[in-house]
C-alpha cells in the first residue's frame, strides 16, 4: 500500500481536482480529505455516510462565576488573551492550556471538552473514504488530520487496498505538517504563476524536512508558458522529478459543476493529460 | 477601520483583492499580509523592507540539576510536550503552545523559558513611485507616515507547523489611523480567524463554483460567530455556475463586486502584475468597492 499525498503551497490550484481522478483512475483506493477546514472533496466523489464520528480536539476554560472571587490571577497568567475583564473565556481565544484552572485559588475554573469536528468514513463509487468536518472557527485541525488519516491507512491495510489517496490542505502549517506523516510521495500541484512557485518552493522544503519524496506536476500551463517553463527549470535545478502537465481547459470547471472527476467527464486533452499523469506517478511508485 | 480579506476555499483572489485595493487606495493605506505561511502579497507590489523580527515563543528549558523528576510538568502539560522519565525529561518543542504552566508550576522551579524561533516579520514601505493616484501625479506615498511601516508580513519558518502567535505579531502593527488591509489564510480554522479577528469588515472572496460555494458557506459562518459585517467578491466570473449569486441573495449578502474571468487577467496575475497595474481602469472599480464598504458601515454604524 502507498500513500500520496496532494498539495500546493498555494491554494486553489486543482488539488481536489486531480485527486478525485487519481481516485476514478486507480484500482482499488482509499481516499482520505485532509483538508479538514475546506473539505471539498466530497463535492465531486459524494460519499454516502456509513460511519460518523465525534472529533474532540482539546479543552476550554470556564468560569463558575458563583465561585469567582474575581482575584484576576487567572488573567494575569493566561498569556493567550482568552479571559475578558468580566471573567468570561471567550473560547476561540482559549488555546485550552489549563494554566488558568491551575492557578485559580477558589478552583472556579474547569476544564470542559469542545467538539471541534466530526469525522466521517463513507463509500463512494471508487472506494471506501475518510473525510471529515472541522467546527466553524474551532482548532486542532491536525489532530483532526492525523485521524483521518490513521483511519484511511488501517481500512487500506485491511481491505488489502494498493492506494491511500491523501488530498491535502493548503499552506505549510499544521494540517500539511500532519498529512505529510507516513506518506511515500507528496505530489505538488502548481500552476505557472510566481505566487505558485513561491508557495510550493516553501512547501516542498516542509515534505523535505520531514523526509517525504516530492513529484510536481503543473496544472493551467498554458495559462503563461513561459512560467510553466520556469517551474520545469526549477524542478530540474532541485531535482524534483517533474510528472507532468495539464492545460487550462474550462471542462474541468464544468465537471466540477456536474460533480465529477475530469476523467468521467471529459474523453479530450484534459482527460489524456491527467491519465498521462496518473500513469507516470503509478509507474514510480510500483515497488 | 480595519478591513480583511478572506475566503475558505484558496486561491479564489484574496491576494488579487487585497494587494489591488492598496494600491489603488494609495493615501494612507497599511498592508498587513497575514497568510504567513504562503505570504505573497510582497510579489504584487513593490516594497522596501527595512524592519526583520524574529517571532519566537517560548518553550521550557528544563535544569535538570535543580529537577527531581517528580512529574508535575507533564501533568499539567495539555499538549503532551512534556514526558518526565525516571532520570531525564524529554520536551517536544514543536508540540509546545508556549502558555507558561509548567514553568510556573514546577515545585522546584527547575523550569525556565528559552526563545524557540517560528518565523519572522518583515515590514516596510511601498516604494515611492509604485503609487500612481492619477495618471499624471506620481506621489512618493507611505514611505513616510507615522512609522513608514505601510506594508507588514510575516513569514513562518518552513517545518513549523502553529502559525497564530506570528499572525498576532504581524497584527500588532495594525494602525487603526489608516485603512489597514489584511490579506488573510485560507480555511476557517485558527490562522484564519486569528487573522480576521478585531477586523471591522470582511471581504469574502470566492469564485462561482461548487468549492468556491461550499468554502464561502463555511466562511460566512466563521464570520457570523465573531460577528464581522461582510461582503462577497466573487471572481473569476463568468466560469462555473449562478449558485454562489442564488446564495448570497437568499441570505442578503451583498455582492459588492465581480472580477470577470479574463485570460489577460490571469497572465498579470501570474506574472506578479497586479490587475490594477495591467488594466489601470480597474483602479476606478477598486475605489468603488472600498466605498461601497463605507456605506455598509456608515448605515449600520451611524456614529
Amino acid at each position: 500500500m502507498k500513500q500520496l499525498v496532494v498539495i500546493s503551497g498555494k491554494g486553489g490550484t486543482g488539488k481536489t481536482i486531480l485527486a478525485a481522478s487519481f481516485a476514478a483512475l486507480s484500482h482499488n483506493p482509499v481516499m482520505a480529505d485532509c483538508d479538514v477546514d475546506a473539505a471539498d472533496l466530497h463535492l465531486l466523489l459524494q460519499p454516502t455516510v456509513i460511519d460518523r464520528h465525534q472529533f474532540s480536539g482539546g479543552r476550554y476554560a470556564s468560569v463558575d462565576e458563583t465561585l469567582c472571587s474575581r482575584c484576576g490571577e487567572c488573567r494575569v497568567r493566561c498569556r493567550f488573551d482568552a479571559i475578558g475583564e468580566d471573567f468570561v473565556v471567550d473560547p476561540v481565544s482559549c488555546e485550552g492550556c489549563a494554566f488558568c484552572h491551575f492557578v485559580c485559588p477558589v478552583k472556579a475554573i474547569e476544564m470542559r471538552e469542545r467538539t471541534s469536528g466530526e469525522w466521517f468514513v463513507s463509500e463512494t463509487r471508487f472506494g471506501p473514504m475518510v473525510h471529515a468536518q472541522l467546527g466553524i472557527a474551532e482548532e486542532n485541525s491536525g489532530k483532526l488530520v492525523s485521524v483521518v488519516k490513521r483511519r484511511a491507512k488501517e481500512i487500506a491495510e485491511s481491505q488489502k487496498r494498493d492506494w491511500v489517496i491523501v488530498d491535502g490542505a493548503p499552506g505549510i502549517g499544521c494540517p500539511v505538517i500532519a498529512s505529510l506523516s507516513g506518506a511515500d510521495c507528496a505530489l505538488v500541484v502548481t500552476e505557472p504563476t510566481l505566487s505558485s512557485l513561491h508557495d510550493a518552493d516553501r512547501v516542498i522544503g516542509v515534505a523535505r524536512h520531514f523526509n517525504v519524496p516530492v513529484k510536481l506536476v503543473i496544472n493551467k500551463y498554458d495559462l503563461n508558458l513561459e512560467m510553466a517553463a520556469e517551474v520545469e527549470a526549477y524542478c530540474k535545478i532541485g531535482n524534483i522529478p517533474f510528472v507532468g502537465r495539464i492545460g487550462f481547459h474550462e471542462s474541468v470547471v464544468g465537471a466540477a459543476v456536474e460533480g465529477k472527476t475530469i476523467v468521467e467527464h471529459s474523453n479530450g486533452r484534459a482527460r489524456l493529460e491527467v491519465e498521462a499523469v496518473w500513469s507516470t506517478l503509478e509507474k514510480e511508485q510500483r515497488p | 477601520m480595519i478591513l480583511s480579506i478572506a475566503s475558505g476555499k484558496g486561491g479564489t483572489g484574496k491576494t488579487t483583492v487585497a494587494t489591488a485595493l492598496a494600491l489603488s487606495l494609495g493615501e494612507n493605506v497599511q498592508l498587513l499580509d497575514c497568510d504567513v505561511e504562503e505570504p505573497n502579497a510582497h510579489i504584487f507590489v513593490t516594497v522596501k523592507l527595512y524592519k526583520h523580527v524574529r517571532i519566537c515563543v517560548p518553550v521550557p528549558d528544563i535544569d535538570k540539576q535543580k529537577c527531581d523528576f517528580c512529574g508535575r510538568c507533564q501533568e499539567v502539560c495539555s499538549f503532551n510536550a512534556i514526558a518526565v522519565l525516571k532520570d531525564d525529561v524529554l520536551v517536544f518543542k514543536e508540540l509546545c503552545h508556549g502558555c507558561g504552566s509548567c514553568s510556573f508550576l514546577c515545585p522546584r522551579a527547575a523550569i525556565g523559558e528559552i526563545d524557540k524561533e517560528i518565523g519572522c516579520v518583515e515590514a516596510g514601505a511601498f516604494e515611492a513611485g509604485t503609487f500612481e493616484i492619477h495618471a499624471s501625479q506620481t506621489r512618493t506615498l507611505q514611505t513616510g507616515g507615522r512609522d513608514g511601516l505601510a506594508f507588514v508580513h510575516g513569514r513562518l519558518n518552513v517545518g513549523q507547523a502553529m502559525s497564530p502567535p506570528l499572525i498576532r505579531a504581524v497584527k500588532q502593527h495594525g494602525d487603526r489611523t489608516r485603512t489597514v488591509i489584511v490579506d488573510a489564510p485560507p480555511g476557517t480554522s485558527c490562522p484564519a480567524t486569528e487573522a480576521v479577528r478585531g477586523s471591522d469588515f470582511c471581504l469574502l472572496v470566492t469564485e462561482p463554483t461548487p468549492f468556491g460555494l461550499h468554502d464561502l458557506a463555511l466562511a460566512v459562518g466563521a464570520l457570523k460567530k465573531l460577528e464581522i459585517p461582510f461582503a462577497v467578491v466573487i471572481n473569476r466570473s463568468g466560469l462555473g455556475d449562478g449558485k454562489v449569486d442564488d446564495y448570497c441573495q437568499q441570505r442578503g449578502i451583498p455582492i459588492l463586486m465581480r472580477i470577470p474571468f479574463k485570460r489577460e487577467i490571469a497572465m498579470a496575475y501570474s506574472e506578479g502584475i497586479s490587475i490594477v497595474e495591467a488594466m489601470p481602469e480597474y483602479k476606478a472599480e477598486f475605489q468603488k468597492l472600498i466605498e461601497s464598504i463605507e456605506r455598509i458601515l456608515v448605515a449600520t454604524h451611524p456614529e
